[in-house]
This record gives C-alpha cells, structure tokens and sequence, in this order.
C-alpha cells in the first residue's frame, strides 16, 4: 500500500470508530459524565468544603484533575477493549485482516479512536468541573501532552486486553480487578504524603499515580512525583505496549487461525 | 514444482496441520488460470475453507507456497491482497452498520478514496438490489441480501479474482438464480472467480473448471466437461402422459415403473435414446418430459470421493 492508500485506511477505521460511539453516545459519552459530576457534587462540594486544603489547594480544584484524568483512562480503554472485542466476536475484524491494511495502521486507528472518545469525555468533564470550580492550567502543553501520552497507552492496553480475550466476560476483568484499584489508589482523591511511609513506597509501584500527578503537574503545577520521571515513565510504557500489540496483531494472534 | 506464473491463482504443496493435530490440507497443488470460472468441490471438511482461509490470509499455512497473480502472498503481501475479494461462508460483518458503510468502509481498507469508494458501492449496491437498503443497519436484512451484501463488499475495490465460499447455502432458488446470473456477468467482464459449493447444479452450470478435494487432498482437477465425460452410464427420468400399471419390456434398455406415471431407464455411454423412444411409441406411451435423476457432476463428484477413500483404506492396510 502507498502511504496515500494508508492514511486512506487509517481515516476510514478512525471514521469508523467515531460512528460507533456517537451512535451509541448515551453509552459512551453520557454516564461518565454523570459519574464525574456526582464525584464533584460528592467528594468535591459536599464532603470536600469539610476536608479543606490538599496540596495547597481546595479539595474541589484539587480533585478536578484526578477525575479528569480518570475519565479520560476508563473511556479511552474500554472504546478500544469493546469495539476491537466485538469486532472479533462478530468476525467483522476479518474485514481488516483480508485488507492489505498493515497492521500498524489497524493499531493506530484504533488507538485514535480510543484516544478521541477519551478527550472527547475529558474535554466535557472539564467543562461540567468549572460549575463547581475556578481554576486556570497552569502548562497547557505539559497537560495536553499528558492525557495524549495516558489515552493512547490505555487505548493500546484495551486492545491488548480484546486481543486475549475469549467472551465479553474477559473484557471487563481487566477494568474492574486492575484499573479500578490502581485509580483509585493513584492518587485521584489524596496527596500520597498523606500516607503513612510504607504505603507512599508501596504508591511508587502504582503506574497510574505517575500520570494523575503530571496531569496534575500540568494543571495545578503541584505533584507528589518527579514529572520529568512520571513524562518519560508513561512514554516508555506506551512504546513497549505499542511494540507488543503490534506484535500481536501482526503475528495473528488470537485472530488468524 | 515451481508457482505458474502467469497463473490468478497458483498453490504449490500448501499443507495445513491444526494446533489439535488435524492435517486439514496434505500437500495441495493448483492452479487457476485467468478469466477462469472455477469450481472448488468437496465434502464437509474437505479442507475447501481452509484453503481459501490461507489465500484470504485468515489462517496461517503449514508450508508450501501461494501466488496470487503472480504476487507471492508471503513476499508481496499487500499486492497479492490488493488482487483478491473474498465472500466467507458465514456472516462476518457488524449488524449494526449501515449498509453502505460496510461496503465503503472495505474500499477504505483496500486504500479506495471516499468519493471513489460511494460511486462504487452504489453502483454494485444498485445491481445487486440493496440500494433501497443502504441506510438500513445491516441486523435488518433478510439472510438473501447478507449474501448479496457480501459480494458486493468482497468487489468494492475492484479485485480481480473473487472467491466465494458457499455462496448460495440457504439462499432461495429465485434469488439463487439471480446470483447466478450475477456471477456470469462479472466473470464475462474480466474477473475470475473461484467457488466453493455444495449445490453441484451450481458448478455445473456456471464452472468451466473444477478441482475436487478430500480429507486436505485434491483427487481431481480437470474442467468440467472433461469430468463429465468419465460418466460411463446415466440415468433418466420419463414421465408419462398415460396411467401404467405395469413396466413395459423394452429391449437392450433396463426399465423400472417409479410410480404410475414415470419410468427410470438406465442408459450407457453412447448408447443412443433414439430406440427407446420408437419402441415405447410402438407400445402406446407417450413420454411428456425427461431428466436426469440425479445432478450428474454430484454423481461423479460421489464416485471419486469413494474412490479415495477406498484408495485411502488399502493404502493405509498395506
């Protein structure tokens, strides 16, 4: 294929993916939303006016980025997890594999299309936290950079995920069992300083505290972690999960018999 | 053996053996030559869509070697692909696209621009009659226009061999014909066509080429009126205007009373009818119509099937 005739492919699965969820948008960009807006209501208003100060800020403009950052991590995974799982139950991933499209361009449309509903959900989840809050982003590029860097290796996780996976069972252990429990403990509602020490060493192992804290960075300008070691930690994963997709996708695995 | 080059389609010892042990193809060799319409024959099982599996790239080969227009499919993956569309046996597209951008989304894959890709499958989706439907989700055709569907994606970006595996199964006789009809016409304009089926009417009737495969091996490959011509005897249906009660002796022709108004006869190669009908004329009977009993290509198809087996069987006692 001609690099014309490839980015031809890759529009066309990106094109194809934005269809899906704004088809089925009361699935895919309303209940965050409502998820996070009861987050803010709860956590934020009600409950964080009684916490008071975290990391030099009010417990409102403190949370914002952890559940934006959450948002953008759960949407962008399961876009890529049930459309590329669903494509294979339906056999409608055949339609790619007979294709000459090579395989890293199926991996990036996917992955664009994980990427673009994740922004997509955190773009309006950061637009429903200014009724709750005022804040200005400190480093627009940096936080920009963060959330393209954190969608994209959830994206290609989600893809991994769908590519093991055998029933639709599969596809919810990883975000319920792993990515559930590490968000929560990575640093969205608390400073990890608060923690006793042993449990701010036993944080450090926590991937997902790294992205929330440069995320964080970007926005408030305040992180519990080194940004320049969290930056370069999230980059690194998502070129060895990209390399190992591709891998995958490129060897047929789970997909060609 | 080396890969004919100037062949659509070129397999040389392509052997396929499952991760469960199963040997779905033993070392298969063919060719099919441009312009071909050609048949792919075979039991359940035979190994018919494994080997389309590995032309599509859908299952991963054993070993051997296969050439799609000359183009390698290991060496030259993306031109050998760019040459094929395949229509599957089963159903394999999401139900709840639209109609149409199913077919367009496959131009997409194949590098097919967008505005190039909507003239296309308008056109296809207009003579296969799908074009009221397009901007139906694909959940709410019928199992006739799912088939059609396929085609018409299988050929959005022009290729120039189109397998089809199992084509009609379970699609009515009208709209059967219609396909049929349909195939004719693409072939005559330049594309081959490669089918597998197992309505042998249907390789009869559209087939200039045939290979028959068993248990992952090819026991025959010939066009079909050579085929055809290994029938050393067949065997005709006459129906009668008159009511019989009793079978008519005819001689030098074996007779059997069906039913009060049919006859079988049991006639051999080049044995001419002509007799027959003077000595059933000389008796009063009037025959109103005539067929054969069975499909004759499925009684070849049969014959060589148990052949193998049989051949099979010694081979394996000795």
């Amino acid at each position: 294929m001609t690099i014309t005739q490839q980015w031809i492919a890759f529009r066309t699965i990106l094109r194809r993916e934005i269809t899906r969820f704004t088809r089925i948008w009361v699935q895919t960009l309303i209940p965050p939303v409502i998820t996070m807006g009861l987050y803010f209501v709860i956590f934020g208003h009600l409950i964080g006016e009684r916490i008071g100060q975290m990391g030099g800020f009010d417990y409102m403009s403190f949370v914002v980025p952890g559940l934006v950052m959450m948002a953008v991590i759960n949407n962008s995974y399961s876009n890529v997890v049930s459309s590329f799982f669903s494509a294979k139950f339906h056999r409608s991933i055949e339609e790619l594999l007979v294709s000459p499209t090579p395989s890293y361009i199926i991996l990036l449309g996917y992955v664009a299309g994980g990427v673009l509903r994740g922004l997509v959900v955190g773009g309006i989840v950061t637009f429903a936290s200014t009724f709750f809050t005022n804040f200005i982003i400190e480093n627009p590029w940096l936080t920009v950079f963060v959330i393209l860097l954190t969608s994209s290796l959830f994206s290609v996780a989600g893809l991994i995920n769908a590519i093991f996976a055998n029933s639709f069972d599969d596809i919810s252990i990883i975000p319920t069992f792993i990515l559930t429990p590490l968000t929560y403990f990575g640093g969205v509602f608390y400073s990890i300083s608060m923690l006793p020490e042993f449990w701010q060493g036993v944080s450090q192992f926590n991937p997902i505290l790294y992205m929330v804290n440069a995320f964080r960075f970007g926005f408030l300008g305040v992180s519990d972690v080194n940004v320049n070691l969290a930056v370069s930690g999230i980059a690194g994963m998502l070129v060895v999960a990209y390399l190992f997709a591709w891998y995958l996708l490129q060897k047929g695995r789970k997909l060609r018999s | 053996m080396t890969l004919e080059p100037s062949s659509a389609l070129s397999i040389r010892s392509l052997s396929k053996v499952y991760g469960n042990g199963l040997v779905a193809l033993n070392s298969v060799s063919l060719d099919v030559m441009p312009g071909d319409f050609f048949a792919l024959l075979g039991p359940n099982g035979a190994g018919k869509s494994t080997t389309i599996g590995i032309i599509s790239s859908l299952v991963r080969k054993s070993s051997g070697t296969v050439s799609i227009f000359g183009n390698d499919i290991d060496q030259n993956f993306s031109h050998a692909k760019q040459c094929i569309g395949v229509v599957p046996q089963e159903f394999n597209f999401s139900v709840f696209e639209k109609v149409q951008n199913i077919v367009v989304n496959q131009a997409g894959f194949y590098g097919v621009p967008r505005h190039q890709a909507l003239a296309s499958s308008e056109a296809l989706l207009r003579q296969l009659n799908l074009w009221e439907k397009r901007n139906e989700p694909a959940r709410n055709l019928s199992g006739g226009m799912k088939r059609r569907l396929m085609i018409a994606r299988a050929l959005v970006h022009q290729p120039k061999l189109l397998i089809l595996d199992e084509p009609t199964a379970g699609v009515d006789i009208e709209l059967r014909r219609s396909m049929w009809e349909f195939l004719t016409e693409i072939n005559r304009a330049g594309t081959t066509i490669i089918l597998t089926t197992h309505y042998l009417e249907e390789a009869e009737n559209l087939c200039r080429n045939v290979a028959i495969i068993n248990k992952g091996e090819i026991v025959e490959n010939t066009s079909v009126k050579k085929l055809l011509k290994q029938l050393n005897r067949e065997v005709f249906i006459l129906d009668v205007r008159d009511e019989l009660s009793i079978c008519p002796v005819i001689s030098q022709y074996q007779l059997r009373l069906r039913d009060s108004h049919s006859l079988e006869v049991e006639v051999e190669k080049g044995q001419p009818l002509n007799d027959l009908f003077q000595q059933l004329a000389e008796q009063n009977i009037a025959v109103v119509s005539m067929r054969n009993k069975v499909n004759r290509l499925e009684e070849l198809f049969v014959t060589l099937v148990q052949k193998h087996e049989r051949q099979e069987r010694v081979g394996g006692g000795l």
